[in-house]
């Protein structure tokens, strides 16, 4: 009960500060002088070609670009009737993209998926890799299993993700048959979801989720057996041991619930360094990830697609401090009776 | 009779180091208790863990064996397998350790906690356990076993959870209970009933005690063994009262002559003279609002300090007791300024005796930095107080430098002055204070806080984290320098032995008030309230003839609505301070 009002309260300020965000999104993007439109209007007049511009001018209009900048805000997020009605982000028009002119929806359309799909996969695969290793350098501290684990960890951190990439690509392909790039085959892009299709996305994402995890895998191993290391310590350990538990039993039972907080805590940081840190490696693997969209829209200042792709990070990371702040609770008796007379 | 255990030749080390504990040999027979004694690095303690070999993973028993009897058989816990230990621990014997606070998981619940045992050792099932947990909770005296079975660590109080840790300890039924400082973290009321508690329950069940403490009072009360050990050896060993009597080793003796205690015969003494006062409390409240973290609720009210007046004649001890929660340390907090009063109260400071007094919360800037000068504070933990990057010589000229006294080299010479005066050397200055032991850190305390020449200085428990012969040491030093520079002291203590011996006035806390003052001869010798006498009762004293009167704690300690109607406060109706007899007062109806 007390948890289910909890989970409301955080969602209604989720819901809060993704507007804050889409104000500061909204003008961190405009502060640039001039858009998109206005940039195309001088050139296109530079070169005399006026038909143009009448076309640009009537985009001007359409979305409302003309007035004041509150207005367009208003306009854009959908509080605000624009020239064609109410048709913000709330009513689910997401603008515009001058530079591909096409609808952002359908210029982002399946790569918003696929991006929360390589990155849910990425951080399943930091926690899988991250948690047994972590656990198991510290209970065997300064034996070879520990600094083997910490050798591949440095290793894994110090590697640049996009050399990571192409080096499993080239392995990948000569000795697994593994596909070279891209989330699909080719063949069934634009194509409606299957089974076929699953499977081939599924096989596509190995590289992927191998090389953007990796780096944080390793940093999280680190710091997994860093904390460890701290909790095996403190007094509780030893009374567990003084009770007769197995070692696997007690290290599981106590130390790894009290040092698993800061990585429960850490779901929230965890995804938008993906999605920012992978554009890189999505450009080199052919990723059809939002990351590389993101980059195009900014050098260009195509305003509605940079602020869609903006705001859209900006929930999967509210999203995911809202999952590990109910989770905390869950977790952690402490903080759930924090505000509760002891 | 065969013992319950045997250890023989024990020898343990770290590494490749010399042995901590060297051919150490007792046996302890069943239902007796056998105290193992000393002081920090003693080996005590690594004694006690090598048994169930919970040691840190770096030491190894050298040589010896441990040999637990049981049934006719005898297991040889030295050379037995890592499983078979396992099922000894926990069920043949059991330890609690000393921080209660620490020794519990945070997240787990206590009834989880304690059946674990069972689960593990009985294979019983959840409700079984849980029955029997419940009838173990019942037993070490939680008043609602059924609520304490759902509770988790933090929403119980230190006693409390030590009461959990012995329930864990008790409910297999073990042979052996090793109690590694069982009662330290513990104030002295709390302890004297846990230690009536473990021998009630040694009692009942019969089980052998190994009680390991640096206290001799505690000795003296559960004790029929003893075993005093001083750098990993035994010193002396034998039955409690002969060794208690008339101990044989000189550091037993040494150990015995630094313990302090509570005069078994103490004399009136004459009211202290209040004609110079160098500080002077006035009706000095505190309260702090907790927040309840809702909106629907209001905060809650805690009264830290109700109405305390309190006045130090120059040259004299004032020392305030009382137990965890008193207040005593807000009370010290408000004298320095770091605190200001509730309004209304007021602190007033006599630089010297007939200059204008000083009010400590409303003064000029000039003002506060000579009161900055003239007060000084000596804190409870040596360890945490000295900033472990800066060099002694750093640490001790700070203040100086601060306000801006004498040139580089002056206050060099004055540092190296200062360390002679408490007995360290003056060429230790270039050293970081992790090259110091506990005495020796609070030595440097003490220098740093003498820098600057003060008149005035709080300490805070500044023997609680020492050794008693360092705490002898130190409590000897703080005299001598009072008596040599005329300096006058606002020392705040737990513990009424200490403060019997330094102390011109005490006055005893408890929730927020002082509940009685007088000299310390006064106090001991005639005691009225009934918390005065409680915690005069549960003070451990080397004394075996005078044990601990569990029934005076009882009346004394629990809260103030159980004392007798004379006493008795509550929130809204609180008797007044009176004095009873000349320099003796006492909160009562009168």
């Amino acid at each position: 009960m007390l948890i289910l009002r909890y989970a409301i309260y955080r969602f209604a300020t989720m819901l809060l500060t993704l507007l804050v965000v889409s104000v500061m999104v909204f003008v961190i993007i405009n502060l640039p002088p001039g858009d998109y439109l206005s940039n195309q209007i001088a050139e296109l007049r530079a070169s005399g070609q006026d038909a143009g511009v009448a076309k640009a001018e009537f985009l001007r209009k359409e979305y409302a670009l003309d007035r004041q900048l509150w207005e367009q805000y208003m306009i854009w997020v959908g509080f605000m009737p624009g020239p064609n009605g109410f048709a913000g982000l709330v009513q689910g028009n997401f603008g515009w993209s001058f530079e591909f002119d096409r609808p952002v929806s359908e210029i982002v359309g399946e790569s918003l998926w696929l991006t929360v799909l390589v990155n849910l996969a990425a951080v399943l695969f930091v926690y899988m890799v991250a948690l047994p290793l972590g656990v198991l350098a510290a209970a065997k501290s300064k034996t070879w299993v520990d600094y083997t684990s910490a050798f591949v960890g440095y290793l894994g951190l110090a590697t640049p993700n996009f050399l990571l990439a192409l080096i499993l690509f080239y392995y990948g392909h000569k000795y697994f048959d593994l596909p070279i790039g891209g989330l699909m085959d080719p063949a069934y892009e634009g194509q409606p979801m299957g089974w076929d299709k699953a499977r081939s996305i599924l096989i596509h994402l190995i590289v992927p989720t191998f090389v953007i995890g990796t780096s944080g895998a390793s940093a999280m191993m680190q710091r997994l057996r860093a904390n460890m290391l701290d909790e095996l310590g403190k007094p509780y350990v030893e009374t567990a041991i003084a009770k007769g538990m197995s070692p696997s039993r007690m290290l599981t039972k106590y130390p790894l619930r009290v040092a698993f907080n800061p990585f429960v805590a850490d779901i929230g940081n965890l995804l938008p360094a993906m999605v920012s840190g992978s554009v890189l490696v999505s450009v080199v693997l052919g990723l059809q990830t939002i990351g590389p969209t993101l980059l195009t829209a900014l050098k260009t200042q195509d305003q509605f697609l940079s602020a869609f792709v903006l705001m859209f990070v900006a929930l999967l990371t509210l999203m995911g401090t809202m999952i590990s702040d109910v989770l905390l609770v869950l977790l952690d008796p402490r903080i759930r009776y924090a505000g509760r007379d002891a | 009779m065969t013992p319950l255990l045997s250890v023989e030749n024990l020898s343990v080390g770290f590494g490749k180091d010399e042995a901590i504990v060297r051919d150490v040999n007792f046996s302890l027979n069943p239902g007796e208790t056998l105290a193992l004694v000393g002081e920090s690095g003693s080996g005590k303690t690594v004694t006690c863990r090598a048994i169930l070999r919970i040691l840190p993973r770096n030491a190894q028993i050298r040589s010896g064996t441990i040999t637990l009897h049981r049934d006719g058989q005898s297991l040889n816990l030295t050379s037995l397998g890592e499983r078979q230990l396992r099922d000894v621990r926990g069920n043949q014997v059991s330890m609690i350790f000393q921080e209660p606070m620490r020794s519990l998981s945070p997240l787990h619940r206590i009834g989880n906690q304690v059946s674990e045992v069972l689960w593990l050792h009985r294979d019983a099932s959840e409700s079984n356990a849980k029955r029997q947990v419940l009838d173990t909770f019942e037993r070490v005296g939680f008043p609602d076993p059924e609520r304490a079975y759902r509770s988790y660590p933090f929403e119980l109080s230190g006693g409390m959870r030590q009461r959990a840790m012995i329930a864990m300890a008790m409910v297999a039924k073990p042979d052996l209970l090793i109690a590694d400082e069982p009662t330290t973290a513990l104030d002295v009321t709390t302890q004297a009933q846990v230690l009536g508690l473990i021998k009630d329950l040694q009692r009942e069940t019969g089980m052998g005690l190994i009680l390991v403490t640096h206290d001799l009072g505690v000795v003296a009360n559960t004790a029929e063994q003893v075993v005093v050990m001083h750098r990993g050896r035994v010193m002396e060993s034998g039955p409690a009262e002969p060794l208690l009597r008339s101990p044989a080793h000189p550091y037993t003796k040494q150990l015995f002559n630094a313990a302090p205690s509570i005069p078994a015969e103490a004399k009136p003494a004459p009211p202290l003279q209040e004609d110079d006062l160098i500080l002077q409390m006035k009706g000095v409240s505190k309260t702090y609002s907790m927040r309840s973290g809702s909106a629907w609720r209001s905060d809650t009210l805690i009264h830290a300090c109700r109405g305390i007046d309190l006045n130090l004649p120059r040259g004299k001890t004032l020392a305030i007791v009382g137990e965890s929660g008193s207040g005593k340390t807000t009370a010290a907090r408000i004298a320095l300024g770091a605190e200001a009063p509730d309004p209304g109260g007021q602190v007033l400071f006599r630089p010297d005796p007939n200059g204008a007094p000083i009010t400590v919360h409303d003064m000029t800037r000039a003002q506060r930095t000579a009161f900055q000068r003239a007060a000084q504070m000596v804190f409870q933990d040596p360890y945490s107080s000295l900033s472990p990057r800066m060099r002694v010589l750093d640490a001790l000229t700070e203040p100086l430098e601060i306000h801006g006294i004498g040139t580089r080299s002056e206050r060099r010479e004055r540092a190296a002055a200062m360390l002679q005066q408490v007995g360290l050397s003056g060429d230790m200055l270039q050293r970081y204070p992790h090259a110091f032991s506990g005495g020796q850190r609070q030595r440097l305390s003490i220098a740093r806080a003498m820098m600057l020449n003060p008149s005035l200085i709080v300490c805070d428990e500044p023997t609680s984290a020492l050794d008693v012969s360092v705490q002898e040491q130190i409590l000897t030093l703080l005299e001598d320098i009072r008596d040599r520079m005329n300096l006058s002291y606002l020392f705040i203590s737990h513990d009424l032995a200490v403060v019997a011996r330094i102390a011109d006035e005490v006055a005893v806390m408890r929730q927020g008030l002082v509940v009685e003052q007088a000299p310390p001869g006064t106090l001991f010798y005639n005691p009225k309230h009934p918390y005065t006498k409680a915690l005069i009762a549960a003070q451990p004293t080397p004394d075996i003839d005078r044990p601990i009167d569990l029934r005076l704690v009882a009346l004394g300690a629990g809260s103030p609505e159980s004392w007798p109607d004379a006493f008795r406060f509550s929130q809204t109706v609180v008797p007044s301070l009176t004095e009873l007899e000349p320099g003796h007062k006492v909160r009562c109806h009168v």
